[in-house]
């Protein structure tokens, strides 16, 4: 298989009520990606989309294709790819693979969503499908009630009272929104502290409003190509190291593992394995913090902490710039924002543009960072891992 | 290949307070809610098995949000329970008040009754789930 690197960034500020359309969106990143990539829409061989909920956002389906055209990247082969949150990632990790295999030299990844056109109860009700609908929704399922059944069960697990628990929570919100602040995307730019957060709505026993990610606006977009290509165009190309993903069923279906997540940790050892790098060589990480505890739960599953540690290393400032290992320090989901459809091509754009050395302006800059891992978890069932690197 | 256990089939019963599941005649695993094979050696060589309805809480949470439709039902307790047998299953506790439930709940016993989500839009039709009350 052939190397195949990013050579071109766009990404919208995330936002609520966005007032332009899915199409809008995702074609202007997609203009400045294909810009800073020096190419042209007629270069692009095929596209890739993620986009979850566009039916019931804007009643749109199949946006790819009207995307595609709208850039003028006429009749090309356009996809859509639907996991939940994980969307963004499957829809890059679909693309690398064909480009490393030879197929297409040069492909656009986007991802789109615009969730608050939904309004939070239809919202509600729509994230909710990603989760069993025969055997889990009818108790009330909804996604914080997912990870507040997993709070509790780390608690447990790992013997950890819930006030200690709630302490260590709270300081990933606080770091997230942090960082939010020195980046110019995020949705949510403004400091709380441990306190706001502990007093804060609640959602479903343990979490709270703070403990959570928006519903959010925007769009990502990428252009990736072949090693051989991408030199010839641009002076950074960074490259996909590792890629892996993995899936699993209802949540109780996942018994034998939980608060674990068994597909994240299969699909980090398939990108750990491909890059023949460990979580040691990580200079930082985007994972899917769609929930505090949700961090404290991918940081364990990519190798970073000891299982039930994780709390103890955000407190102590371990995953911060100068910690043992960034944690996203974009503002992550819960800060930066979560449109579903763009989160993973989102990720990937903060990454690459940490490994080009691009954020020394917004003063959030990982000095020196050679290798970067992003994690995008999807519904209860779809695991994305990619590794992205400068060397 | 017939599904052996199918959601009507499981639905139908447990609205009756019977909770069906799979027995695996290869690995003695018993899978529940039901799958097309054996949740542990994916072999189809099961039958159909009523199980006891009763099990311990491994976690809960309870919700004051609830799904469009649903709001009136909030805040309600979910719960994740293990059944005697084996296989987890996800329901509601409905005889405690939600807002008092707490960490203590974890490891209590409880028995199985069922309740009916009426079903929305979305949800081709109604749905039984399992309502669990404390077993003293």
């Amino acid at each position: 298989m052939r190397r195949v690197a990013v050579i071109g960034t766009g990404h919208s500020k995330f936002c609520f009520n966005s007032p332009k359309t899915s199409v809008e969106m995702l074609s202007e990143v997609a203009m400045d990606a294909i810009n800073e990539a020096n190419i042209t829409p007629k270069d692009v061989q095929a596209v890739n989309v993620g986009n979850v909920l566009g039916d019931f956002e804007e009643g749109q389906g199949m946006v790819q294709s009207f995307f595609a055209n709208d850039i003028g990247c006429f009749n090309v082969a356009a996809s859509r790819f639907e996991g939940a949150c994980a969307s963004g990632s499957m829809a890059v990790r679909d693309a690398v693979m064909w480009v490393a295999s030879g197929y297409y030299d040069i492909m656009l990844v986007g991802g789109v969503e615009k969730c608050t056109a939904m309004g939070t109860s239809l919202a509600t009700r729509t994230f909710a499908m990603f989760g069993d609908s025969r055997y889990e929704f009818p108790a009330g399922f909804t996604f914080p009630a997912v990870f507040a059944l997993l709070s509790h069960l780390y608690a447990s697990q790992y013997d950890i009272s819930l006030p200690t628990l709630k302490e260590q929570m709270a300081s990933v919100s606080v770091q997230s929104h942090e960082y939010a602040i020195k980046n110019p995307n995020a949705q949510i730019q403004k400091q709380i502290t441990a306190q706001d957060a502990l007093n804060s709505f609640m959602v479903s026993t343990p979490i709270q409003l703070q403990d959570a990610c928006p519903f959010s606006d925007g769009a990502a977009a990428i252009v990736i190509a072949s090693e051989e290509v991408a030199k010839k165009l641009v002076k950074k190309p960074v490259y996909f190291a590792g890629i892996g993903q993995a899936s699993s069923g209802k949540l109780s279906s996942q018994k034998k593992y939980l608060p674990r997540i068994r597909a994240r940790e299969l699909a980090s050892q398939q990108s750990y394995s491909m890059a023949g790098l460990t979580p040691k060589d990580m200079d930082l990480c985007e994972l899917h913090d769609c929930f505090s505890i949700a961090a404290m739960i991918a940081a364990e599953g990519l190798g970073f902490f000891e299982y039930g540690k994780s709390g103890e290393a955000w407190l102590n400032g371990e995953t911060r710039i100068g910690g043992k290992i960034p944690i996203n320090i974009s503002g992550g989901l819960k800060a930066k924002g979560h449109p579903i459809g763009a989160t993973g091509v989102s990720q990937v754009y903060e990454v690459t543009r940490q490994l080009r050395g691009d954020m020394i302006d917004q003063g959030r800059q990982v000095e020196g960072a050679k290798n970067g891992i992003i994690d995008t978890l999807g519904g209860d069932g779809v695991l994305v891992s990619m590794i992205l690197t400068n060397q | 290949m017939e599904y052996k256990l199918t959601f009507k089939e499981y639905n139908k019963s447990l609205k009756k307070d019977k909770l069906l599941g799979l027995k695996c005649n290869d690995c003695g695993t018993v899978t529940c809610p039901p799958m097309m094979v054996c949740g542990e050696c994916t072999s189809m060589n099961h039958e159909i098995s009523e199980l006891s309805g009763k099990g311990k809480i491994v976690t809960f949470t309870t919700s004051y949000i609830a799904a469009e439709g649903r709001e009136n039902e909030a805040p309600y307790t979910i719960v994740m329970v293990e059944l005697d047998e084996g296989p987890w299953i996800m329901g509601n506790l409905v005889d405690m008040d939600p807002k008092k439930v707490t960490m203590d709940v974890i490891g209590k016993r409880v028995k199985l009754g069922n309740r009916v989500f009426p079903g929305d839009k979305f949800s081709a039709g109604d749905i039984t789930r399992p309502a669990f009350s404390l077993d003293n």
